[in-house]
């Protein structure tokens, strides 16, 4: 008998099929405009390398760290609220004999699915233009999924609490896009000024950035691995808590 | 199946159900009747093992629901008072992929989906999606999602609220059917005829509390009389015309539009409203129905 978390995951996906095509070509969308745009047109631009490696390269793996962020947000912000408020498909599996953790885990599965799937699109697209440089680059996937989890767990727990769908369009604007840009996906974070170093530091994204980025380039990381996996684990495991605590209650009062 | 005692439902400060004491026996059919904001949903779904008491003791099946609820969930079937049945998926996946939750295979999953929808008559859309469908068909949906693992006892919380009179007949003689083949179900209604079509035994809940319990038959013999002689008057007020009414009936009620006598024989106290000239614009001699009992019990009307 399968165990219920992994029946959770099964609707997730029966779910899926209905969009898979699209959502599987946009995964290469991205990683082939990347190559075209900075292979071809801001790599001209930017002289010489950078952090000691040609930019192309420089990015690559930021891009894939950054990939698995945006997926894991978007799929942990409006389908976890839709579940809740819209198809509110979270009480029809209450009320079967699923546990809390198996609500969340199964679909937390789905969206670690949709995270290494559209990472490995990045890295295998980007690995058949070169840009990809030692087999470390492999380790590139784990490390994807980890920080996935540190940003969907928290984040389930988040579109859980919030009243209004506005909430998850802040979200986007005040860690999204401010994590995307200055985590240093585009450029390196020593070149930022203290206070806003240190708000890398703390993101989720710079750790998973730095951890491919070495992988990728097969070089070790600025920090130590144990640091990284130990710092993007603890947001994994704060956010499972928080969202395990956020779902029971909105299931069961 | 189900024994409750001072069961109570709080939700902060307000009371939703206020210490009621409820058994279910096996194979019945067990109704909770009462107006919106009765507490019926709330007492469902403490039942239904997904709301914990606030006091009072539950058992379900011999289990405890704050302990056991996976346990006793997997026994359940459950049909919500509103739809949350997959909109995206087709008719056949939400059954199947609910199955699964339940621990059933593929293949039995993919069986009694097809017995399932043939049962609720819906066999023809099994691959339509759920979206364009009828709220009739939906519900019925939605109670064959409930039977997919051949449950002991189904909680039906306002199975055909909102239902056209076709689709209401459809939705009871299913669950007659049920009842027939020994599956013990608990309903709620604010629907008067389907509690007297489908239920063993009923409890009217007002207020969060147990108003009284019986059958249907018996809850009308105590609280009402054999027969009610519904009359309207051209008037302002009806009142005006109750206070000429003394001594027809042996009890009089005053709604806004009609005044309702309640009599052993119809026919005659008609005879007597007439006798002394009264005149009403329309009349109607009926038997007596839960909706009386209900009236009775809580001056109310229970649908408007
Ligand atoms: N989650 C909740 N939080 C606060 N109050 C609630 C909650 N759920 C129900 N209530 C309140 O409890 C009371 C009983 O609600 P319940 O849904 O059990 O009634 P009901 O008998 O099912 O009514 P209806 O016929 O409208 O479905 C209502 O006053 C309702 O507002
Ligand atoms: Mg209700």
């Amino acid at each position: 008998m399968a165990h219920p978390t992994a029946a959770v995951l099964e609707y997730h996906l029966v779910s899926y099929r209905r969009t898979w095509r699209s959502s599987a070509l946009s995964s290469f969308i991205l990683p082939l405009l990347t190559m075209l745009s900075f292979g071809v047109g801001v790599g001209a631009y930017v002289r010489g390398d950078v952090a000691g490696v040609p930019y192309l390269d420089f990015i690559v793996p930021g891009l894939i760290a950054s990939t698995a962020m945006q997926v894991a947000i978007a799929e942990s912000t409006f389908p976890v609220f839709g579940n809740f408020e819209w198809i509110k498909i979270y009480f029809s599996q209450v009320a079967a004999p699923l546990r809390i953790a198996d609500i969340l885990g199964g679909h937390l599965g789905f969206v670690l699915f949709r995270i290494l799937t559209s990472t490995a699109a990045f890295l295998v697209t980007t690995a058949l233009f070169g840009a990809v440089h030692s087999w470390w680059a492999l380790a590139a996937l784990p490390v994807a999924a980890l920080l996935g989890l540190a940003v969907a767990a928290p984040t389930f727990g988040y579109a859980a609490s919030v009243p209004s769908d506005n909430y998850l369009a802040m979200l986007f604007r005040f860690a999204v896009i401010p994590m995307s840009l200055f985590a240093g996906v585009f450029f390196p974070v020593e070149s930022l000024p203290g206070v806003l170093r240190w708000l890398a530091y703390v993101s989720p994204l710079w750790h998973g950035v730095d951890l491919i980025r070495a992988a990728t380039l097969g070089v070790a990381p600025a920090w130590s691995v144990a640091g990284h996996l130990a710092y993007l684990a603890t947001w994994a495991v704060a956010g499972w808590l928080l969202a395990t605590a956020r779902f029971r209650r909105r299931l069961t009062i | 199946m189900i024994v409750a005692r001072g069961l109570v439902k709080r939700f902060g400060s307000f009371t939703a159900v206020d210490g009621i004491d409820v058994e279910v026996r096996p194979g019945e059919a067990f109704g909770f009747l009462g107006p919106n904001g009765a507490g019926k949903s709330s007492t469902m779904r403490m039942i239904g093992c997904v709301s914990p008491p606030s006091g009072g003791t539950l058992r379900i099946l011999g289990m405890d629901p704050r302990r056991e609820g996976p346990a006793i969930r997997a026994r359940l079937g459950v049909c919500p008072q509103l739809d949350n049945l997959d909109q995206e998926l087709t008719v056949r996946e939400n059954l199947t992929t609910y199955a699964r939750f339940f621990g059933i295979s593929r293949a039995v999953a993919r069986a009694r989906a097809l017995e399932l929808l043939e049962f609720v008559q819906l066999g023809e859309r099994a691959d339509s999606k759920v979206e364009p469908l009828s709220g009739g068909m939906k519900r019925r949906l939605t109670i064959a999602r409930a039977l997919v693992n051949e449950p002991d006892l189904v909680l039906l919380d306002e199975p055909t609220t909102g239902l056209d009179p076709q689709a209401r007949h459809l939705v009871w003689e299913r669950l007659f059917r049920l009842k027939q083949q020994g599956v013990t179900l608990v309903l709620t209604t604010h629907y008067m005829d389907e509690a007297e079509q489908l239920c063993d035994r009923l409890v009217v809940m007002d207020g969060g509390r147990i108003a009284a319990e019986g059958s249907p038959r018996a809850l009308i013999e105590r609280y009402s009389t054999r027969e009610v002689v519904e009359l309207r008057f051209q008037a302002e007020s009806q009142e005006e015309y109750a206070g000429k009414l003394t001594g027809v009936a042996e009890r009089i009620e005053v709604l806004p539009d009609r005044i309702l006598l309640y009599v052993t024989d119809g026919d005659g106290a008609l005879a007597e409203v007439h006798r002394r000239a009264l005149a009403p614009a329309s009349s109607l001699v009926r038997r007596s129905s839960l909706e009386d009992v209900f009236l009775h019990l809580t001056g109310r009307t229970l649908v408007d």
